[in-house]
């Protein structure tokens, strides 16, 4: 446990750690957050043990601080994701996900005659949604609006 | 309130004051019109779908207020079949004009070109979603009958999944103390998620699979077409096809003050033999439409 916990927490000097992904959702959160476009050191582990989650993925991203609004946008596949800000060794914030009000650019609309499922003229639009209700998630299509609940929410 | 500048793209944009207060400029518009009124203006019909009376009515609508017209009415003579994107168009477009009024099948292409556009955007009409001139021309045509657009009892028929006219109506009416009656096959039952609007917003209805027995109850039956363009599969609109009809004969248990509304086209779900009957409204219907589209055009360019 004393090795995990310096593993997750306190290997890196400065920056932030988002903890308690969902595992299988680990490389699909990495990909929200475009950290493949990070210049910084970014680690990334999944299938570690939790005892709350059971199995658990996480990600470390050395001497920057993700912002809430940032890291909000994973609310959706990891809604019990933590973010922990680490400052000199040291877990100086912790901060809980939170679904934003408005979600831009992450999820597919599952209705297939939305105009943000189709190419005009080789343009996807974007995709924006607005969270009518966070418990249980209710998203309405800035576009098409229609409602999506449960399994009808997928990532692009 | 002041609308001038903006779109016209959902009845979810529109709050009860904002209904009523554009029904009593199209009485204003319509007891009262101004040759001149908009006068130099232009309006953009970008049609990307068929349509007759939608188009003719928005045309007359600002002709008869002194301005012009540019457009199409069949996108394969457009730039679109060309392979220019939806938001191009609407770029290029908003230069040549003061509004652009869109009917487009895919649902959220108004909304997108309103993000994109400067200038005011109406929506004519988005796949299966929004109508919204559509609706006010409906509530127009309720109020200017019935005198109140409260207290009534409201039926819908036919294809009320697929409708849009149905879904725009039925979201407008819920800022009102309406009863709804929603008769359709199970197929082509009112989607959820409208259901869940009036569940919200406390509406009382129900869902009926006989006309016969829903007709009697009934202040306003709104009729729809059951639309073959908008089934995936021919074996599914056969199935429903011509499963309602009005006529003579159904109408006999019905309250003498029943009235028929129809957004026309019709088929074969309204018989010819009501149109003399004192049921029926929807010719006039179809009528306010200029009244409505004339109040709408001159609020969002700021001439009323």
């Amino acid at each position: 446990m004393t090795v995990n916990k310096q593993l997750e927490v306190s290997a890196i000097r400065s920056g932030t750690v988002i903890d308690h992904i969902a595992t299988e959702h680990t490389f699909h959160v990495a990909n929200i957050l475009k950290l493949e476009q990070e210049p910084a050191t970014v680690l990334v582990a999944m299938n570690l043990d939790s005892k709350r989650l059971g199995k658990k993925g996480l990600i470390k991203v050395e001497n920057r601080t993700l912002t809430q609004e940032m890291v909000n946008k994973i609310a959706l596949i990891s809604p019990k994701a933590t973010l922990n800000i680490i400052e000199d060794y040291v877990l100086v914030r912790k901060i809980r996900v939170e679904l934003p009000d408005k979600i831009e650019g992450i999820l597919k609309c599952f209705n297939p005659n939305c105009i943000t499922n189709a190419s005009t003229g080789g343009i996807q639009p974007k995709t924006i949604f607005y969270a009518e209700s966070k418990h249980p998630v209710h998203l309405r299509c800035h576009h098409c609006e229609k409602a999506m609940t449960g399994s009808d929410i997928g990532l692009l | 309130m002041d609308l001038e500048g903006k779109d016209v793209i959902s009845m979810r944009d529109f709050d009860k004051e904002t209904i009523l207060h554009v029904l009593n400029k199209a009485r204003e518009i319509e007891s009262c019109p101004d040759p001149a009124l908009l006068m130099g203006k232009i309006m953009a019909a970008l049609f990307y779908e068929p349509s007759t009376r939608t188009r003719l009515s928005f045309e007359a609508a600002i002709k008869r207020l002194g301005g012009g017209v540019i457009g199409f009415s069949d996108p394969d003579t457009s730039s679109t079949a060309k392979g220019e994107s939806l938001a191009d168009s609407i770029r290029i477009v908003e230069g040549y004009a003061d509004v652009i009024v869109l009917r487009h099948p895919l649902e959220g292409a108004s909304r997108l070109a309103a993000d994109v556009a400067i200038i005011p955007v109406i929506n004519a009409g988005d796949g299966a979603n929004q109508h919204p001139t559509q609706t006010f021309l409906d509530l127009y045509t309720i109020q200017k009958e019935k005198g109140r657009l409260e207290d009534l009892r409201i039926g819908f028929l036919g294809d009320l999944k697929y409708g849009r006219t149905v879904h725009s109506l039925a979201t407008a009416l819920k800022h009102f103390a309406v009863e709804l009656c929603f008769i359709s096959p199970p197929l082509l039952r009112m989607p959820e998620y409208v259901l869940h609007e009036l569940d919200e917003a406390k509406i009382s209805y129900r869902e009926e699979t006989s006309l016969e027995d829903a007709v009697r109850h009934l202040d306003i039956l709104y009729c729809t077409r059951i639309q073959k363009e908008r089934f995936g599969s021919a074996i599914d609109h056969e199935k429903v096809r011509g499963v309602y009809r009005v006529s003579k004969q159904t109408l006999v248990s019905a309250h003498e003050e029943l009235r028929i509304m129809h957004p026309l086209p019709r088929v074969d779900e309204l018989d010819p033999g009501v149109d003399e009957s004192k049921h029926a409204l929807y010719f006039e219907q179809a009528r306010n439409g200029i009244p409505v589209r004339q109040a709408l055009l001159a609020m969002i360019m700021g001439k009323i």
